[in-house]
């Protein structure tokens, strides 16, 4: 038990996927501008990225390691990663709409979000059982809504700062970026 | 069509990723050192192209509908030739790029292009068009890769120019040092006219 805590702190704040492994990015830029687009964009990369880690982490360990199939990994897990959003983007529009409503914009976003992709392929590499996944895949993907949350608050903040004329846009963004990576840095000695 | 114009566009008018701002993952990740800038940036090059060759030359067969999924087949092929290739005969620079090779597949630039520039134009155009974006990417992890090693580790392709007494500035090779120098290099780019927002 007390490995997965250690792991859920790991990936959630010490090795943060975004702050300090650089995966997500474009969302990252893209979508915390406001506070309740950025809530909504945590829900659907917490909601598919938990399902894609464990779909892709079957695949590779009962069909792709047994076949011999490894090398192509790449395809197969970005087809899985694709089909997978366009199938739960159907499935909540039918099923749940208050939830399609919440989340239907930013799943189809979701599909070239690299942190989904980089999560299923490190979970793959770095040999992690069927439990290790469940638990690195709901952790990475707090961590990734906790960045973005954090930046959606400064942003907002951001918006009715004086800011000068040729840091606006990605060029502030990026800068406050560094500053929450900075403050993330004093974790590093839990690890 | 000027096919001159569609190559050097990506050269300076439009370089990702400091005007065209898509791709940051990989630029930030991999510009530790110039070495693995460099490679991640021709990796890159060779994807592009060969995805805007395919896919112009398959625009009129392939249905409206499923082509951004088509799209991702075929850049993912070619992802898979450079992952295979590079870990057969660049095995060092293999372990370096790590996660981020197989990462080519969701960078945005490459699907970018392909949807926005080969889906719609001819195949020569294409092929100028992916050059001069992968050229154009190379230069920019370059000189980012640059200002973060020669600060951070005081070595450039892994020779040491700035003398025996420097003092690594090791904030600059770390995250956020890569946020921050990303940062200060898209704001100089503002300096020369706006950046595309995303």
């Amino acid at each position: 038990m007390s490995d997965y805590l250690l792991m859920a702190v790991g990936a959630i704040l010490v090795n943060n996927i975004l702050l300090a492994q650089y995966l997500g990015c474009c969302p990252f830029v893209g979508v915390s501008k406001q506070m309740d687009t950025a809530v909504g964009m945590t829900g659907g990369v917490v909601f598919v990225l938990t399902m894609a880690g464990l779909i892709t982490w079957t695949i590779d360990a009962y069909l792709l390691r047994y076949f011999d199939l490894v090398y192509l990994r790449t395809i197969v897990f970005i087809l899985v990663i694709a089909s997978l959003v366009q199938f739960v983007e159907t499935f909540l529009r039918k099923m749940i709409p208050p939830l399609y409503k919440g989340l239907g914009i930013f799943l189809p976003l979701i599909t070239t979000n690299c942190a989904i992709f980089g999560v299923c392929i490190i979970n793959v590499r770095k040999d992690f059982n069927f439990m290790e996944t469940l638990v690195f895949s709901i952790t990475s993907a707090l961590g990734f809504g906790l960045a973005l949350i954090l930046m959606a608050g400064l942003r907002e903040r951001m918006a009715t700062a004086r800011i000068p004329k040729i840091l606006e846009g990605t060029a502030i963004t990026m800068i406050t970026a560094g500053f929450i990576a900075l403050a993330f840095f004093g974790f590093v000695g839990m690890a | 069509m000027d096919i001159a114009k569609e190559f050097t566009k990506g050269l300076w008018a439009e370089i990702p990723p400091f005007r065209f701002v898509l791709g940051l993952c990989p630029t930030l990740a991999v510009t530790k050192t110039v070495e693995t800038g460099i490679g991640m940036g021709l990796m890159l090059t060779f994807v592009l192209v060969f995805s805007n060759i395919l896919v112009s030359s398959l625009r009129k067969v392939i249905p409206p509908r499923v082509r951004i999924a088509c799209f991702i087949v075929v850049i993912a092929t070619f992802v898979v030739i450079v992952e295979l290739v590079s870990q057969a005969y660049t095995y060092g620079l293999y372990q370096k790029l790590g996660i981020f090779i197989p990462l080519i597949v969701v960078n945005c630039i490459v699907l970018g292009r392909a949807e926005a520039f080969a889906s719609k134009n001819g195949v020569v155009a294409s092929i100028a068009d992916g050059l001069g974006m992968g050229i154009g990417f190379t230069i920019s992890l370059t000189v980012l890769a640059a200002i973060r090693e020669v600060f951070g580790a005081g070595t450039f392709y892994g020779i040491n120019v700035m003398g025996p007494s420097f003092e690594p500035f090791t904030f600059m090779v770390s995250a956020p040092g890569a946020f921050v120098c990303l940062g200060i290099i898209l704001c100089i780019m503002n300096m020369f006219g706006k950046a595309k927002d995303m």
